[in-house]
């Protein structure tokens, strides 16, 4: 695996940096505490290229490779983790149907969303179905050429902006993936607000009653929805999330080698007391160690190898835990200060503690890492008693 | 390539999700063997290991419900 960054992912790597620091560093607090992003920096994004980062050429994208998108996300997971959640569902939903969209669907779509022309929305979670996603309650019922939906999703991210969402729902009885316009008859939102964190995420409620949407809506087939649509987009979110959590640790990093280098207590800097270096050292230690896990991620997702999706979600488990680690510590360095509206760390603090919980909580994690890991164990165990077979025989 | 190449591919390939032994017609989805992220690995595993793209028009269970299911569906998208 190759850790050196070509010269052209340098290159953006800068652009991105640029970026972040220009337009949206100075006023992601603000928007925080507005608990809405303006349209003209979610176009502002799209125009970049960033919104529909993953869409290749052939659909008007910009076809960013792993580690480049990688890169992007990082690097807004550092500015804003509210805006960092609108790349991560919008690419959910061009993941979706890169994979599994119509030719048809993915010429209607494809090119608006890589525009930003249509914002994407990601509708899974229900008000009583969290982990367990298989059992989502909303129903599409196949009626003449259409598709009826009744139901609710909740906590969804730019819901209230969103225009076309991936809506899961059992048709059949069977999880199944639809695309549904927000102007659809029976479709209307209901704004979230006075979360915790992710506060500029514009999240809603989403409200179907008898919404009924064209059957060539349908995205991969009747029953497939959870295992293969649902499961490329989570994937991917997983991807995003692990890169935004490195970002966000930076930033939480670069606010405590700044603050601790101008704060004096018992006449020396904070960065003079080992008790405060150690704090640091942990810090650096423990992003270092989630950038290279999303590295490796990359690494195998460039090369489109099975492993990469457990390996994802290693990224995503070790580095969302990690900035819960390093937020803390960031606010704890910065002392009453962190925990007021003047320091952005306690803004970082309180979206780490969302980044534990989207797109798989650390629990759900832990679960599938520790099977694979006795899994392989298994195997191992298999391998070497064939082995001592052979040799004997 | 073939059919017993591919089997042995796919048979590694599966050893790597499931404990258990399991014949080449047993039933991967009903039996509960696999997890959530099985179905995508192993559209990833096939598409990488044998050159192919599993699209819309291929999801379909009886495709993948069985080693033997597998095995005849890389063959007929390597053709």
């Amino acid at each position: 695996m190759d850790l050196e960054l070509t010269s052209q992912q340098k290159q953006h790597q800068e652009q991105f940096r640029a970026f972040v620091t220009q337009e949206m560093a100075p006023y992601a607090d603000q928007w925080d505490q507005d608990e809405r992003i303006p349209s003209e920096v979610i176009q502002k994004l799209a125009n970049q290229g960033y919104l529909g980062a993953i869409v290749p050429s052939e659909y008007g994208g910009p076809g960013m490779d792993a580690l480049t998108f990688g890169l992007l996300c990082e690097e807004i997971g550092g500015g804003s983790a509210s805006l960092l959640s609108l790349i991560t569902v919008h690419g959910m939903v061009c993941q979706a149907l890169l994979k599994w969209g119509t030719p048809a669907q993915k010429t209607q779509w494809l090119p608006k969303l890589a525009t930003g022309e249509v914002i994407g929305g990601f509708g899974l979670t229900e008000p009583n179905v969290g982990s367990d996603a298989k059992s989502i309650e909303t129903t599409a019922t196949h009626v003449d050429n259409a598709y009826v939906l009744n139901g609710e999703k909740k906590w969804i991210s730019f819901g209230q902006v969103a225009n076309l969402f991936l809506i899961f729902a059992q048709c059949e009885g069977k999880p199944s993936a639809f695309l549904v316009t927000r102007d659809r008859p029976g479709f209307s939102t209901l704004p979230i607000n006075g979360l915790l964190g992710f506060r500029s995420a514009m999240l809603a409620q989403l409200l179907m009653k008898d919404c009924r949407i064209p059957e060539d809506h349908l995205v991969g087939k009747i029953g497939f929805g959870f295992s293969h649509v649902a499961g490329a987009a989570l994937d991917h979110g997983r991807y995003c999330v692990g890169w935004g959590c490195v970002g966000g640790g930076q930033a939480c990093l670069d606010a405590c080698l700044y603050y601790t280098g101008e704060r004096k207590q018992f006449g020396g800097f904070l960065k003079g007391h080992q008790l405060i270096q150690q704090m640091i050292a942990n810090m650096i230690t423990q992003i270092k160690a989630a950038r290279l896990l999303c590295y490796h991620a990359a690494y195998l997702k460039d090369k489109g190898d099975p492993s990469l999706i457990m390996e994802t979600s290693i990224a995503k488990y070790f580095a969302s835990q990690m900035i819960n680690q390093v937020a803390s510590d960031a606010v704890q360095i910065h002392g009453a200060n962190g925990c007021s509206s003047d320091y952005p760390v306690q803004r970082y603090l309180r979206d780490a503690k969302i980044m534990e919980i989207i797109e798989g909580s650390s629990q759900m994690q832990q679960i599938i890492i520790a099977k694979s890991g006795y899994q392989n164990f298994l195997l191992e165990k298999r391998k070497a008693r064939r082995h001592d077979d052979a040799t004997q025989s | 390539m073939t059919t017993t190449d591919i089997l042995e591919k796919t048979k590694s390939f599966l050893a790597q999700f499931i404990s258990v032994q399991v014949g080449n017609d047993d039933d991967l989805f009903a039996s509960g063997l696999v997890n959530s992220l099985f179905a995508m690995q192993l559209v990833l595993f096939v598409e990488k290991e044998f050159g192919v793209k599993v699209e819309n028009d291929d999801l379909d269970y009886d495709n993948f419900r069985t080693l033997n299911a597998i095995v005849g569906f890389i063959q007929r998208k390597m053709k």
